[in-house]
């Protein structure tokens, strides 16, 4: 209980991308979708640096900082794409985006 | 001993924060936990000894990323409460449910852990930063320069999706403004 192992923090990381989960699953909002997406990122980078520290190895930290540069690209594109929307219908619920349907 | 206190502590918090993101519905009150919640996963990379992790994820993430969301809101309206309509609850629980089962047996079955080696092992002596410069720009120089590409893009793609002189951009306008403007520049 008192030391702290890699099965610890691998247990975090699940907990962590678990709830990432549920947003995903739960919110119709698009923006409440990004945050829920922003939460899984993070719950992996948790578990990419405790194997990155436990094995003694850098690989891990280093795909962490990928995903991290991913993350901020990600956000800055589709923050621009749901302005636009936002612009154009003034709703941006993911139920009314249904205009590609044929 | 206080590894373990530290660990504990930020564990409940980031649970809650993020929680506290998934469920609420005020987008400020979820965007006030996300940021929170990234700062306390911070913590963890500290604590694990990723200096430079931990300084990246609170420069990046609370500094850059929830800001662009902070200034991103005032596109949206945020005061009212976020309406989401919801088919069938009990399919989408018992999905996160099935999904969250199958991460945990994932992740604690019994890892290969006899036969890990470190590829590219910590060199003794020698600080978090340095050793993350050291293998960054050796080993995975043609990623970093690759995410850099990808940075610009992203730069670019945002500054012409959200940038000025919107109203006259094609991707705001609706199909007939667009077809009178054709036919205006076919008669002239």
């Amino acid at each position: 209980m008192m030391e702290i192992t890699l099965q610890h923090y691998l247990i975090l990381s699940t907990v962590l991308f678990a709830i990432g989960l549920v947003g995903v699953m739960r919110r119709k909002n698009l923006l409440m979708l990004f945050f829920a997406t922003e939460i899984l990122l993070n719950a992996v980078n948790v578990a990419f640096a405790a194997i990155s520290s436990y094995y003694g190895d850098l690989t891990g930290q280093m795909f962490a900082f990928f995903v991290i540069a991913i993350a901020a690209s990600e956000v800055a594109v589709g923050l621009g794409l749901l302005v636009v929307w936002y612009k154009r219908t003034g709703k941006i619920d993911l139920d009314t985006m249904t205009s590609m349907k044929g | 001993m206080f590894e373990a206190i530290a660990f504990y502590t930020f564990a409940i918090l980031t649970i809650v924060m993020f929680t506290i993101t998934v469920l609420t519905r005020h987008a400020l009150y979820a965007l006030s936990a996300l940021a929170a919640g990234m700062i306390f996963i911070s913590a963890f990379f500290f604590l694990l000894g990723a200096d430079f992790l931990g300084a990246i994820q609170i420069i990046v993430y609370t500094g850059a990323v929830m800001s662009l969301y902070a200034f991103g809101m005032m596109f949206f309206d945020t005061t009212r409460d976020v309406i989401e309509k919801r088919t069938s609850p009990q399919l989408v629980f018992s999905l996160s449910g099935l999904a969250a089962l199958t991460l945990v047996a994932m992740f604690t079955a019994p890892i290969v852990s006899s036969n890990i080696t470190a590829f590219y092992p910590a060199i003794e002596g020698v600080g978090n930063s340095q050793m993350v410069g050291m293998v960054l720009f050796t080993k995975y120089l043609i990623p970093f320069e690759v995410a850099a590409v990808m940075l610009l893009v992203a730069m670019i793609a945002g500054i012409i999706l959200a940038g000025k002189k919107m109203d006259q951009s094609l991707t705001l306008m609706k199909e007939e403004e667009i077809k009178r403007q054709l036919n205006e520049k076919a008669e002239a």
